[in-house]
């Protein structure tokens, strides 16, 4: 059989056209599967909501704080610069900044309001950490890795809530009461609140939760719609701290 | 050779004294010596075989870390079947209840010196504080 250029060209071409659209049809099609498995949902999304007024009933209560404190080794330094906090109280005018007038700000005035890591859906402190010390799990909870901190303070900087903080100092000696559970800090290293990821772990709610006598600390299942926390966000107005900032904060407050 | 015996004297007192350190040892019985962690009673198996804990458990300590810290994992199921839950103070310590009778005399004698002490709570220490 004799086959001259033109058609022997033809034939050529036309395999190569088979070739190449089987390859790229097989690469469509696993694309397609991996698509559908990185977009499958995450179960859960943990986020607190916070009831001030609930919270201001009995404006000397300490009772979240003591629990935090014993739960997670918090050391208390005398000094507010070498303060390490987790849960703690904020000024209303400096928790919302933005919230107010000159008038409306009469009624809260120097009235405390609960703050504590806002585990940010976009969490900045996340973006500039060099060592990958501190991360995004899946469930929402900001996490650190205290093993792979190496004290560059960055996150502390970047964090516009001030929910991080530095051991400047050994926290051992500072620590009230030592619960064996939980390690302690060491000096050179950055903690703050980790949402009572050990508890969640066990299925028990975090700590401070469970501690407050007035049930102001609600905290629950973002994914879920029958969860609590959805069930206040559906029904009650709530606020977050700077959410201008685009750090999508998920701790809610109640007006 | 007026000198002989103070020379001979001399020599001998010098290798005794440079020798001196082999002497110690060996009247005190301490050349043949390892180091003797105090083996719980009560449990006989660990997580992993003893030869390989005693090579490798520091491998093993950073596998647990970055099970928990990093993968939520929680469960460490062993080479026999066993199950158990990952836990430097909870676990490890449930058995090997003293760091001062096991962790230290391997620890002192191959003279390392581990940061785990440093953030990880001694419950021994709890003990002492509190009681």
């Amino acid at each position: 059989m004799s086959m001259d250029r033109r058609r022997f060209l033809g034939v050529a071409g036309l395999s190569a056209l088979a070739i190449a659209a089987q390859s790229s049809l097989a690469a469509l099609a696993r694309g397609r599967q991996g698509a559908g498995a990185a977009e499958a949902p995450a179960a859960t999304r943990w986020a607190m909501v916070i009831d001030p007024k609930q919270c201001l009933k009995d404006e000397g209560c300490t009772d979240c704080m003591a629990a935090c404190d014993k739960a997670h080794n918090v050391p208390h330094f005398p000094e507010s610069a070498h303060e390490v906090k987790w849960i703690w109280k904020e000024h209303f005018d400096k928790a919302f900044p933005e919230q107010g007038s000159l008038y409306t700000a009469e009624a809260f005035r120097d009235r405390p309001i609960l703050v504590l890591c806002n585990h940010c859906d976009n969490p900045p402190c996340v973006r500039v950490c060099p060592t990958k010390a501190t991360w995004k799990r899946e469930d929402g909870v900001v996490m650190m890795d205290w093993h792979r901190c190496i004290g560059c303070k960055y996150c502390i900087v970047s964090c516009p809530y001030g929910s991080r903080s530095f051991n400047f100092f050994d926290p051992r000696p500072r620590i009230k009461e030592l619960s064996p559970d939980f390690p302690t800090r060491t000096i050179g290293v950055v903690e703050k609140c980790n949402f009572c990821e050990e508890r969640l772990a066990k299925g028990q709610r975090p700590a401070c939760v469970e501690a407050c006598r007035e049930k102001a600390l609600v905290f629950g299942n973002l994914y879920d719609p029958a969860s609590e926390v959805r069930e206040l966000l559906r029904t009650r107005y709530t606020i977050r701290r700077k959410p201008e900032l685009g750090t999508n904060p998920e701790i809610y407050y109640l007006v | 050779m007026r000198d002989r015996g103070i020379i001979v004297g001399g020599l001998i007192l010098f290798l005794g004294l440079i020798t001196f350190p082999v002497w110690y040892n060996v009247t005190a019985g301490s050349t043949a010596k390892g180091p003797e962690p105090k083996r719980p009673e009560q449990e006989k198996t660990c997580v992993a075989p003893v030869g390989y804990m005693r090579t490798s458990h520091m491998d093993l300590l950073m596998d647990w870390r970055d099970e928990v810290v990093r993968r939520h994992n929680r469960k460490f199921t062993a080479y026999d079947g066993k199950s158990y839950t990952i836990g430097l103070t909870q676990t490890c310590m449930k058995c090997h209840t003293s760091k001062a009778d096991f962790c230290d005399r391997c620890h002192n004698y191959a003279g390392v010196a581990p940061t785990c002490w440093d953030c990880h709570i001694d419950p021994k220490l709890v003990q002492r504080s509190t009681g």
